[in-house]
C-alpha cells in the first residue's frame, strides 16, 4: 500500500486517504476535434511497466488533486507535483532520468 | 434558535477515555486566495484570531481558525454567531473572489478526553498521533475508519474530532468502541 | 511414552498448575506450557489425522512451523478450528478437540484411505474427477466435501472483539531472538524510534535454549539485560505475542498481536492488527529446521531435533524415553546431549556424514552416546507411535543393518532461514551451497518509495547459524563459547537410493499428505516449474504453507529434473506468515460500525413513524411509511393518492447541494451542464443535465441562481460527493485559471418536499414573513425568509406533478421542522411519503430518474431531453462525444411510455423481442423497460422504455417479456401519463 506526499498540505498520505485518477497530462479535445484526436483523449492510455505519470487526489485530506511520477513495477516514487502543469517539473524529470536514462513521456522530451 | 439540535444532542460515552458530542458549534467554511490583498488582515480582524499556518489551528477565546487546504479555512465560533459572522465575512470580502458558507449544521464536533485519547484515534485513522508527530495546534484531515474527518489536539491533550453530520452516529460509535476497548500502551 | 520430567522447564511455572481438556479428557499443565507441551506431558502423542490419508499424526515441531498439531479450540462463540498446539499457550479452562477424524481420533474410518494410498497419487483429483462432467457437481464434490477439510466451521457468532492500530516507527525489528534484540538495541541507541515484536511469549530464541555464553554471561542473562535496557528507552516499543504477518509496499507491515488467546479471561480485545508504517524493517525471524525424508517420518514420535530439545529444556517434557537422533549436521547433537543431561536414553545418533560431526561429536561419544557415521534410517517402525528404527547405509538402497528400539526420533535436515518477510515485497534469494539453504541476496532486496532497500535480514534469517556470527550480523561484536562445527551434508532422500516402496512412505508435506513419490511423479508427468508442481501435488499449500516441506520438496524436484536447486527456485512467499484470524482483519468494524449509516436530521422521527427503509448509498431513505397492519405496497398507493388529493411530505435532505461561486461560475456551469446556466436569472430555478466526456448522462437536478456570481446545484442523492468531486477535478486540473469556488453544503440543510393541492395552505399555516401566493412565488423560483420560526429557503419546484415546494432549513432545525409540518398538516390531511411513492409519481409525469432511465450508456437525446441541451453553446462536457456517429444514429432506442393492454405491470428490465438473431445467435431485441410501476392514480400498469424507432411508433402495440416466459402486449404512448398540461403544478 503506497504512501504519497501531498504537495499542497505536506502530508505523507496513506493510500487509503487518496483517490487515484488515472493518467496525468491528458489534453482535452472538445467539439471540432477529429475522431482520432477525440479517441486519443478519451480512450488511449499509457500502460507502462515502468515510469508512469498519474493523477491522485488527497480525497480524505485537503481535497486537492496532485500528480505523481511513479514506477509501476518497483513502486518507486520520483516525485509528486502540483496538478496545474503540463509536464513534470525539472527536478522530477531529473529523478526519473537518474534511474531511467533517456526516459521520455509521449510528446514531451 | 430554540428549535436547533445538534446531531447527537450532546451524547456522551463516559469511560477512561470519554467521547462526547459537543453540541451546537458554529462552523464557517471560507474559500479564498490567502495571497489576495487584505485577505489575511480582513479575516484576522473579523474573527479575532491569528491566521493559521499550513495544517495549523489557532484559537482565541471561543473562536478558532483552522487551515483546511491552500484555499480553505474552517472558522469555529459559537453557534449563534455563525450566521452573522458569515455575513460579515461576505461583506468584508465583497471585492474579492471568495466563497463563504455557514456549515455549522452540516457537521458534528466531538471531544475525546482521557489518558489514551490519542490511541483511540490511532485505532481508526492512518495517522501518526505520537506527541512528536502530532502536536497541539496541528489539524489533520484524514480518514476515520470509513468516513472523512478532521482531528486536532487541545492544550490539555484532549482531541477534537469533526465529521459530517450524517455520520455523527457512526463516528461516535466508532470512537466510543475504540475507547471502550482500552489502551494499547504505545502513545 | 512422553511425560513430564522432574526437573527442567525454563518457561513453565510449576507453582501454577492449570487444568484444561482435550477431547473431553481433563488434563493438567503448567502456566507457560504450550498446548503441545502440555499434551506431551500427558502422553497425548497423537493429536490429529492427516488431510488425505487420515494417518495418525503427532506434533513434529515446537513453533509456528507446526504442520500436524491443529485442533479445534474453545466452545460456542469462542470456537475456532485449526489452531496450532505449538503456539497456543495453555490456560485454566482451555478446551480443545482433535479434528479431521470420524468417529474418533483413535479409530478413524477415513484411515482406510491409506490402504489405497497407491491409488491416490499426485494429481489424483484432477485425473479422476474430470469425467464425466455432471459427476463432479452431483457425486464427487459432495463426497470430497464430506471427507476432506480441516476442522469445523464455527456455528455461533464470534463472541470476541478485535481492533486495528495504526503505528509508525523508524525501524521495525521483527523477532525477539538475540539477532533482533541486538539489532533493536543498535537502532535504538542511534536515536531512532524502534518497535520490536516477537511472535511468542518468550525472548531470546534458540540461544537461550542452547545455553550459549555471550561475553561471559549466559544467553538468558544477556537477553534479560538487553531487554531491560530496551525497556527503559523512551524511543522503543516492545511487544511479545505479536507476529509480523506480512510486509507490503512502502514499508507497510501488518502485525498480529494476540492478547487473550493465552488467558482464561476473554473479556478484552482478542486480537489487535497493527498497521505499521516502518521506515525500515529488520527481519530477525530466525530459521526453521528441516525434516529428513525417510520412510515413516510422519509417525507420531518423529520430531524435529530442535523441537525435542525445546520440549525438554523449555517445558521439562520428554517426548520419549529412548530417542534416536538422525542428522546431517552438528546441531542435532545438542539435542542428544540435552536429553542425556535430562537423564533420558539416546541409543544412537545416526549421522549421514561418513566423517561425523566436529568437536561436539566427541562430546557426545564421551557422554556415552553411540554415533553411527555414514548411516541413515531405512524405515521407522510403529503405527500410532514410534517403536523403533531400521538403520541402513545412507549411500545404499536401504538394506537394514540393524534395528534400534526407541519411542522417539529426533531428526535434523539442516536449517532454512525464515526469509518470508524479506521476500513478501520482492526481496530475492540466493542459494548457499555450503550451508544448503536459500538466504536473502542483500544486493536484491525489496525497495521502497525512495528506491532504496527497506528490509534487512539479520542473524539466522540471513543465513548465519552461529551465535557470534548472528550477533555480528546484527551489529554487535561479542565473544561466545561456541566450538567449530563440521559442515552440513545436504540429504534430500534417505537413504540416497531409496526404492519406490520407501519413497511412498517418506513424507514431505505432512498436512497435505505429499510424499517424495508424489513430487517425483509430477516431474515424470512433465511438471517442471516449481509453482506448477506445488499446485499439482498440493505441496506447501496447506495452512502451514510449506514451512517444513518447501525446500525438501523443491530439492526432490530438482533431483528429478536433474537441475540444480537454484535453477528450480522457490515458490512465492506470500503473506500472512502464519494464518491470522478473520476477526483481526475485520477489526472493530461490526454491528453499528460495520459500515457508516448516513442519517438525515429526521432519521429518528421516521424510525418512530414505522418507516420501511431503503438503502441509498450509505443513506437510509424512507421507502414508505406503512401503518400498523398495512402492507408496504398498500402504503405506497395510499401515500401517492394522498399527495394527489391532499398534501404529502418527503424527506429530501439527502439530495446533493453544491454552491458554485465566482466570476467564472456561469461559464463553468455552462461547461458542466448541457443547458445554459449562465443565463438563469437570479431567483430562478432551472432543471439541468450533466454528462460525462463520453456523452452519457451522469446526473441531473435543479440549479438555482442565488446571486449574480452564485449558483446552487442540486444533485441526486448518490451524486452529491461524486459531482462535487467532478467539479473540483475540472476546476483544479483543467480550468485552473477560472475563478470559481465550490462548497458541498449537502448536509447543512434538512430539505422537505411539501407536495399536493394543499401544500400552499400547509406552509401558509406556519405564518412568517414570506408571501407564498401564486403570483408572488411562481413556479421555478425560490424565496428565503422566516417560515414561522424556521429559517427557510423555499424552492417552488415539482417532481410529482403537484403543487410542490422544497423547503430547506438548517439541518439542526430539521427534526423540529418535520414535526411542525406533521402537526400543522393534520388539518390538511398531511402524510409523509417515501421514495417509492416519489418514484411512481415522477413516472406518472414522465420524469426520468438517474439510475433507472440511465445506466451509463444512455445520452440525453435518447430520453428526448434535447430541450435541455443548449444549441448555442460551443462546448460542454460530453458535447463532442454526442457528435460521434454512434450517438447520432437514428436507430438509437428512444424513451417512450408504455400502457399494458390488460392493465398489468411489466416486469422491471423486461426486453421486447424482435425477429431474427444477432451475431451471437441470441434473439434480437427492440426495446427494454427502464421503469415500471402500478399507478394508483391511473389504476393500471405504466412503464417507461427505450424502444427502437419509439417516437415513430406512438399508438402502436409492442410485446415485452413477462416473468413467466410469455409476452405482454403494451401500447407505445407519450411517457407523460398524468396532467400533461401541468395544470396541477401551476396553481
Amino acid at each position: 500500500m503506497l504512501t504519497l506526499h501531498c504537495p499542497y498540505c505536506g502530508i505523507q498520505a496513506d493510500e487509503t486517504e487518496l483517490a487515484a485518477g488515472g493518467e496525468a497530462h491528458l489534453k482535452r479535445y472538445g467539439p471540432g476535434s477529429s475522431d482520432d484526436e477525440f479517441e486519443t483523449y478519451l480512450f488511449m492510455r499509457e500502460n507502462k511497466k515502468g515510469v508512469h505519470l498519474e493523477r491522485w487526489r488527497h480525497a480524505y485530506g485537503c481535497g486537492k488533486w496532485f500528480l505523481a511520477a511513479r514506477d509501476t513495477a518497483t513502486l518507486e516514487v520520483y516525485g509528486t507535483y502540483a496538478a496545474q502543469t503540463s509536464e513534470p517539473p525539472v527536478e522530477v524529470k531529473a529523478a526519473i532520468r537518474a534511474k531511467h536514462p533517456g526516459w521520455t513521456w509521449k510528446e514531451q522530451a | 434558535m430554540s428549535n436547533a439540535v445538534s446531531a447527537l444532542n450532546g451524547k456522551v460515552a463516559a469511560g477512561d477515555v470519554t467521547v462526547a458530542e459537543m453540541g451546537l458549534q458554529g462552523m464557517i467554511s471560507l474559500r479564498g486566495s490567502f495571497d489576495a490583498e487584505d485577505f489575511v488582515a480582513t479575516i484576522t480582524h473579523l474573527v479575532g484570531v491569528d491566521f493559521p499556518d499550513v495544517r495549523q489551528i489557532v484559537s482565541n477565546g471561543e473562536r478558532s481558525v483552522a487551515w483546511m487546504s491552500p484555499d480553505e479555512l474552517l472558522i469555529l465560533c459559537p453557534y449563534d454567531q455563525a450566521v452573522s459572522l458569515t455575513a460579515q465575512i461576505a461583506e468584508a470580502l465583497a471585492e474579492q473572489h471568495f466563497l463563504v458558507a455557514n456549515v455549522s449544521d452540516a457537521r458534528a464536533l466531538f471531544s475525546v478526553t482521557g489518558p489514551f485519547a490519542a490511541e483511540v484515534l490511532a485505532k481508526v485513522a492512518p495517522v501518526d498521533f505520537s506527541a512528536s508527530a502530532f502536536a497541539v495546534g496541528e489539524v489533520r484531515r484524514t480518514r476515520l475508519a470509513q468516513v472523512a474527518g478532521a482531528v486536532w489536539k487541545e492544550q490539555d491533550g484532549s482531541l477534537r474530532v469533526v465529521c459530517f453530520r450524517s455520520v455523527a452516529h457512526y463516528t461516535f460509535d466508532l470512537l466510543a468502541t475504540s475507547a471502550k476497548a482500552g489502551p494499547v500502551g504505545v502513545l | 511414552m512422553s511425560t513430564r520430567l522432574q526437573n527442567a522447564g525454563r518457561l513453565i511455572d510449576r507453582s501454577k498448575p492449570v487444568e484444561f481438556s482435550f477431547n473431553g479428557k481433563r488434563l493438567r499443565g503448567y502456566q507457560g506450557d504450550t498446548l503441545a507441551s502440555a499434551l506431551l506431558a500427558n502422553d497425548q502423542m497423537m493429536i490429529g489425522r492427516s488431510f488425505k490419508y487420515h494417518r495418525p499424526r503427532g506434533v513434529v515441531a515446537s513453533g509456528a512451523e507446526e504442520p500436524n498439531g491443529l485442533v479445534n479450540m474453545g466452545q460456542g462463540g469462542y470456537f475456532e478450528p485449526n489452531q496450532r498446539v505449538t503456539t497456543q499457550e495453555v490456560f485454566d479452562g482451555l478446551t480443545a478437540t482433535s479434528q479431521n477424524h470420524w468417529p474418533s481420533l483413535e479409530f478413524d474410518i477415513g484411515a482406510v484411505n491409506q490402504l489405497f494410498a497407491r491409488f491416490l497419487p499426485a494429481g489424483f483429483y484432477y485425473k479422476m474427477f474430470i469425467h464425466p462432467r455432471p459427476f463432479w457437481k452431483h457425486v464427487y464434490e459432495p463426497f470430497i466435501r464430506q471427507s476432506a477439510g480441516l476442522g469445523k466451521v464455527p456455528q455461533e457468532r464470534d463472541a470476541d472483539t478485535y481492533e486495528h492500530f495504526y503505528h509508525f516507527c523508524d525501524v521495525l525489528v521483527v523477532g525477539g531472538g538475540i539477532a533482533g534484540l541486538a539489532a533493536a538495541l543498535k537502532a535504538a541507541k542511534s536515536g531512532k524510534s524502534v518497535t520490536l515484536i516477537e511472535q511468542t511469549a518468550d525472548w531470546g530464541g534458540r540461544a537461550v535454549v542452547d545455553g550459549v555464553q555471550i561475553d561471559g554471561q549466559s544467553a538468558a542473562d544477556w537477553v534479560a539485560a538487553t531487554l531491560a535496557t530496551l525497556g527503559k528507552m523512551a524511543n522503543v516499543t516492545i511487544r511479545s505475542r505479536t507476529m509480523a504477518a506480512g510486509v507490503y509496499d512502502h514499508g507497510y507491515v501488518l502485525a498480529y498481536e494476540r492478547l487473550t488467546d493465552h488467558i482464561s479471561d476473554k473479556s478484552g480485545v482478542r486480537h489487535r492488527l497493527w498497521r505499521i508504517r516502518a521506515g525500515h524493517v529488520v527481519a530477525a525471524t530466525g530459521a526453521i529446521e528441516r525434516p529428513l525424508s525417510f520412510a515413516g517420518n510422519d509417525i507420531p514420535g518423529v520430531l524435529l531435533a530442535a523441537a525435542v530439545r525445546d520440549y525438554v529444556v523449555n517445558f521439562g517434557v520428554s517426548v520419549g524415553d529412548r530417542t534416536v537422533v538422525v542428522t546431517n549436521n552438528d546441531d542435532a547433537y545438542r539435542t542428544a546431549l540435552a536429553l542425556k543431561e535430562a537423564g533420558l536414553a539416546v541409543p544412537a545418533i545416526i549421522d549421514v556424514r561418513p566423517s561425523g560431526a566436529g568437536p561436539i561429536g566427541q562430546v557426545a561419544e564421551r557422554a556415552g552416546i553411540r554415533v553411527l557415521k555414514g548411516k541413515a534410517i531405512a524405515k521407522v517402525k510403529g503405527k500410532t507411535r514410534v517403536t523403533g528404527v531400521q538403520v541402513c547405509l545412507q549411500a545404499g538402497e536401504g538394506s537394514v543393518l540393524e534395528e534400534i528400539a526407541c519411542d522417539c526420533v529426533a531428526m535434523s535436515g539442516g536449517w532454512s532461514p525464515v526469509v518470508h518477510l524479506w521476500s513478501h515485497c520482492g526481496g530475492k534469494l540466493t542459494w548457499d551451497d555450503d550451508q544448503a539453504m536459500f538466504r536473502p541476496d542483500a544486493a536484491r532486496g525489496p525497495t521502497g518509495a525512495d528506491g532504496k532497500v527497506f528490509v534487512t535480514a539479520v542473524g539466522s534469517a540471513n543465513g548465519h547459524l552461529g551465535t557470534a556470527a548472528i550477533l555480528r550480523d546484527a551489529g554487535l561484536d561479542a565473544t561466545t563459547n561456541e566450538v567449530a562445527e563440521a559442515a552440513i551434508e545436504p540429504v534430500w532422500m534417505m537413504p540416497q537410493g531409496a526404492g519406490p516402496k520407501l519413497r511412498m512412505k517418506a513424507w514431505l508435506d505432512y498436512q497435505n499428505d505429499v510424499k517424495v513419490s508424489d513430487v517425483q511423479l509430477a516431474a515424470r508427468e512433465g511438471y517442471e516449474s516449481v509453482e506448477h508442481t506445488k499446485r499439482y501435488t498440493t505441496l506447501g499449500m496447506a495452512t502451514d504453507q510449506g514451512k517444513l516441506s518447501n525446500i525438501n520438496g523443491l530439492a526432490i524436484l530438482s533431483q528429478a529434473l536433474d537441475a540444480p536447486i537454484p535453477a528450480v527456485g522457490t515458490t512465492t512467499f506470500r503473506p500472512p506468515y502464519t494464518p491470522i484470524s478473520m476477526g483481526a482483519i475485520g477489526g472493530a468494524a461490526r454491528d453499528a460500525i460495520f459500515q457508516p449509516l448516513r442519517r438525515t436530521p429526521m432519521h429518528d422521527l421516521h424510525e418512530a413513524n414505522g418507516v420501511d427503509w431503503e438503502p441509498v448509498g450509505h443513506w437510509r431513505r424512507g421507502y414508505a411509511y406503512p401503518r400498523a397492519g398495512e402492507k408496504v405496497h398498500d402504503a405506497v398507493n395510499r401515500e401517492i393518492l394522498n399527495v394527489r388529493e391532499n398534501v404529502g411530505l418527503l424527506d429530501a435532505s439527502t439530495l446533493g447541494k453544491i454552491i458554485v461561486k465566482g466570476p467564472d461560475a456561469g461559464r463553468f456551469l455552462d461547461m458542466l451542464y448541457t443547458n445554459l446556466m449562465s443565463t438563469l436569472p437570479v431567483g430562478k430555478c432551472r432543471y439541468g443535465l450533466m454528462c460525462t466526456e463520453n456523452g452519457f448522462l451522469s446526473d441531473d437536478g435543479v440549479v438555482v441562481r442565488l446571486a449574480d456570481d452564485t449558483w446552487l446545484c442540486h444533485t441526486t442523492t448518490g451524486g452529491a460527493d461524486r459531482i462535487h468531486g467532478w467539479m473540483e477535478d475540472w476546476l483544479q486540473t483543467e480550468w485552473y485559471d477560472w475563478q470559481v469556488y465550490t462548497a458541498n453544503v449537502t448536509e447543512q440543510y434538512a430539505q422537505v418536499v411539501v407536495a399536493g393541492p394543499k401544500a400552499r395552505q400547509l406552509l401558509q399555516s406556519f405564518g412568517g414573513d414570506l408571501d407564498l401566493s401564486k403570483d408572488a412565488f411562481p413556479f421555478m423560483t425560490y424565496v428565503e425568509g422566516k417560515l414561522g420560526e424556521f429559517d427557510a429557503r423555499i424552492y417552488r419546484i415539482s417532481f410529482s406533478g403537484e403543487l410542490s415546494y422544497e423547503v430547506a432549513v438548517p439541518a439542526s432545525q430539521g427534526a423540529a421542522f418535520w414535526q411542525a409540518l406533521l402537526a400543522n398538516g393534520q388539518a390538511f390531511g398531511v402524510m409523509p411519503y417515501g421514495t417509492e411513492a416519489m418514484h411512481i409519481m415522477r413516472a406518472e409525469k414522465g420524469f426520468i430518474m438517474i439510475g433507472d432511465e440511465t445506466d451509463g450508456t444512455v445520452i440525453p437525446q435518447d430520453l428526448n431531453l434535447g430541450w435541455a441541451i443548449s444549441k448555442k453553446k460551443a462546448d460542454y462536457l460530453g458535447k463532442r462525444a454526442q457528435e460521434r456517429s454512434h450517438m447520432t444514429d437514428p436507430k438509437r432506442w428512444k424513451l417512450v411510455g408504455l400502457e399494458t393492454l390488460d392493465g398489468s405491470v411489466i416486469p422491471d428490465g423486461s426486453h421486447a423481442p424482435a425477429a431474427g438473431t444477432n451475431a451471437n445467435g441470441q434473439r434480437n431485441t427492440q426495446g427494454r423497460v427502464t421503469s415500471t410501476y402500478y399507478s394508483p392514480t391511473l389504476k393500471r400498469g405504466i412503464a417507461m422504455a427505450l424502444v427502437l424507432n419509439g417516437l415513430d411508433r406512438m399508438g402502436q402495440e409492442i410485446e415485452f417479456q413477462n416473468d413467466k416466459g410469455g409476452l405482454i402486449k403494451a401500447r407505445i404512448v407519450d411517457p407523460v401519463f398524468y396532467d400533461k398540461d401541468g395544470a396541477k403544478q401551476n396553481v
